[in-house]
């Protein structure tokens, strides 16, 4: 007779919601184990290399939908190793939004005041930072020279990069090779492991089963080093508390998955998906009207050029993030880099007479890469993403051994979406096109449907059981000790970048963990410091929080 | 047309279809005289000079083992499409080949429509004969560099420090270009 290996705390992902989780829980004194699906790797494995089977391809997911692409991590850190470490708190209205049901869709508990004490312990943690100008790479500076110039304001944004270690690569898609980027591998992560928390990577967790003392059985399948397509070893866990936290791509999926053995799932769980809103314009600019009309140069003699030098988005413009205006009309526009490999062919030319993602006018726009600027739109979408049934494992039927997939998402915009992305794309056109800057047009979504980097709200939190997965607690209903911490729990569209929010949420979930898990007997405590030991936002939080 | 065997080197007839359908995506000069794949539509190489056909036939890639039945569909798409259109065909290429470069161009806009039953096989297609171009996937970039590949050569992608990796010492303008907003926070946060 076999016996099934237990722990107290089981954490299904290792992005900002399980990393966190992990964290507090473990030096809270529970023994944890993290089972991550993706890879571990570290700075010294990052390559800038394009390469199928190089770093960007073993921990980073591309999943088609049906209407709706989602670009995901998949390794050891999730989101916070492929992301580009923007960090911005989200605006008061966005918590106040209604949405699709017609009342406010955040729990009473939650806005922007009760959350910002929370935002601060993420801060702290990571640390997020504010930029300055005078090292905001060119691609940000023309856009905000591009913003002053339409009477716009623009800002530097907020963001989780140590400025003085970042070279300016531009590969932060493949991991930071330089860990100039704050990703969890730097704090929560070893935190967690200093206190006695396991890691197991290539772990991929496809279905929950309950046991008879309350508790929960993880079952789980270890995946090929190589191709992913492969999976080996089938085995399971058991845990008096489960954090699922895989990402809004595969929390639900998983809890679909486990329906059959747990029972009936809160109506919510694979249903409101929010694609964030996110919509993506691609310029490019007359290099001689970048000198003339902004007045700009750089060494060598150049107006810009200068497309591929930088870190991601560093500047946004927050003119439309206006509490006053309606629903489905706020959104926020930040400077992108998007790196070749997926990042060419769905940018439109925009002017062309012929086909307008492929043919002879693509090439010649291709022939002006480094004058390109792409800018990233979030808006409010309508929370219409459906997950269709589970693959038979993971959350998508692999295509390519590492990356590329097909999964069970359908999103089929709705009329307030559209009009989020095309006020948006007007206010695009009007700032880059001015006086003959640029010419730009949207990405199409004809090819892979809409795309996100930032999927939220598959199994949300609220206070109505009939539109929200989980309670205020994140925890899942009617399924007691099943808890939520991930993308997929925040309500619906931030207008801008979430991973802050999500992890602020992780944080300020992690007390009522801590109770349930002593509840269930886990001998636990809740008050950890950050994972560097600062103890100033841990010390400022106000009683009520 | 011979086709369906397991082996590219034998197959002649699947390398030039798929190197005809590269082409479409990103058309490039043809590369001897008599080039039958590459239409010649554009100035320097394209997808076909890339290396689309060896990063398709990559096992990793996922489509390696669809090229057959893509080949064979495609150049069905073309007899038809020619068909319908009363288009003469030389028969001494696959039938996609023959096409000129706009009915070539014309098909492929048609079989990657939003509504069209195929598209996704299409659509992923297209994605890898781009991806041979705009990032050379098949290759080391420091070989892709090093072998001066067409794709990264005209989009002007800089190459690496001599180790490998990117450093970018001037990377900014260095000075604040726009007002920020009125209402940001103490953190640098929208309010």
């Amino acid at each position: 007779m076999t016996t099934t290996e237990s722990t107290d705390v089981l954490v299904i992902g290792s992005g900002f919601g399980g990393a966190i989780a992990a964290y507090h829980l473990a030096a809270g004194g529970a023994r944890v184990v993290v089972l991550e699906r993706g890879p571990w790797l570290n700075a010294e494995e990052f390559d800038h290399d394009f390469l199928l089977g190089s770093s960007y391809t073993r921990i980073f997911d591309f999943v088609v939908g049906d209407g709706m692409s989602v670009l995901s991590g998949n390794c050891v850190g999730g989101g916070s190793m492929v992301y580009f470490a923007t960090m911005p708190r989200a605006p008061r209205f966005a918590f106040e939004r209604h949405g699709s049901i017609g009342r406010r869709m955040w729990p009473a508990s939650i806005n922007r005041d009760t959350l910002d004490p929370w935002y601060d312990r993420v801060a702290e943690a990571l640390p997020v930072t504010q930029q300055t100008w005078d090292k905001v790479p060119y691609a940000g500076g023309l856009f905000a020279a591009a913003c002053a110039h339409a009477g716009r304001t623009a800002n530097p944004a907020p963001s989780a990069v140590d400025v003085d270690m970042c070279t300016n690569c531009n590969w932060m898609m493949a991991g930071c090779r330089f860990d100039a980027k704050r990703s969890l591998l730097l704090n929560y992560l070893p935190a967690a492991l200093a206190h006695g928390a396991e890691i197991r990577p290539m772990h991929e967790v496809q279905r929950l089963s309950r046991n008879d003392d309350g508790g929960y059985r993880v079952h789980y399948r270890v995946v090929d080093d190589e191709d992913y397509r492969i999976l080996h070893d089938a085995d399971a866990i058991d845990a008096k508390i489960v954090i699922l936290a895989a990402g809004a791509g595969a929390t639900p999926v998983i809890l679909r998955r486990s329906e059959p053995e747990l029972g009936t799932m809160p109506h919510a769980v694979g249903r409101y998906f929010s694609g964030n809103g996110e919509r993506l314009n691609t310029a490019v600019f007359d290099e001689d009207r970048v000198r003339d009309v902004l007045g700009l140069s750089r060494e060598g003699g150049l107006a810009y050029g200068a497309y591929q030098i930088g870190r991601g988005p560093t500047v946004a413009s927050w003119d439309r993030l206006d509490g006053s205006l309606p629903e489905h009309e706020r959104f926020s526009l930040e400077q992108l880099y998007f790196p070749p490999g997926l990042g060419t062919i769905l940018a439109q030319v925009p002017d062309a007479t012929g086909p307008t993602w492929f043919g002879v006018e693509k090439k010649e726009m291709l022939s002006r890469w480094q004058s390109w600027l792409t800018i990233f739109t979030m808006s409010e979408d309508d929370n219409e993403g459906v997950f269709g049934p589970p693959p038979e494992t993971g959350n998508a039927n692999r295509l390519s051994q590492q990356m590329l997939g097909n999964g069970p998402l359908r999103y089929e915009p709705t009329a307030n979406t559209w009009r989020g992305w095309s006020l948006s794309d007007a206010a695009v056109k009007d700032i880059l096109e001015r006086d003959g800057l640029a010419r730009v047009r949207p990405w199409t979504n004809d090819l892979v449907g809409a795309y996100t980097v930032h999927p939220l709200a598959s199994c949300r939190i609220g206070d109505d059981p009939a539109t929200s997965a989980l309670d205020d607690r994140h925890e899942l209903r009617d399924h007691p000790g099943i808890f939520v911490t991930d993308g997929s729990a925040v309500p619906g569209a931030l207008t801008v970048n979430p991973a802050l929010t999500i992890a602020a949420l992780a944080e300020r979930a992690m007390p009522g963990i801590v109770e349930a898990a002593r509840l269930r007997g886990v001998d636990v405590t809740y008050g950890a410091p950050a994972p560097d030991g600062a103890v100033t936002a841990r010390d400022a939080m106000p009683s009520s929080a | 047309m011979k086709l369906g065997s397991d082996s590219p080197e034998a197959d002649p007839a699947r390398t030039i279809t798929i190197e005809a359908f590269a082409d479409t995506i990103i058309p490039g000069e043809k590369r001897w005289p008599g080039d039958r794949a590459v239409a010649g539509a554009a100035p320097g190489p394209g997808a076909a000079a890339a290396g689309a056909v060896e990063l398709l036939e990559q096992p990793g890639g996922g489509l390696a083992g669809a090229l057959d039945s893509l080949t064979w569909a495609l150049n069905d798409h073309a007899r038809e499409y020619a068909a319908e259109r009363g288009l003469a065909l030389d028969d001494e290429v696959p039938e996609f080949v023959a096409l000129p470069f706009e009915h070539r161009t014309a098909l492929v806009q048609i079989l990657t429509a939003p509504d069209h039953p195929e598209k996704a096989m299409w659509v992923g297609l297209a994605l890898f004969s781009n991806m041979a171009f705009d990032s050379a996937a098949h290759m080391s970039t420091a070989d892709a560099f090093a072998t001066g590949h067409p794709g990264l050569r005209l989009m002007g992608y800089f190459p690496p420090d001599s180790d490998g990796y990117y450093r970018f010492s001037h990377f900014s303008y260095g000075r604040q270009l726009a007002p920020i907003h009125p209402n940001t926070t103490a953190t640098g946060s929208p309010a």
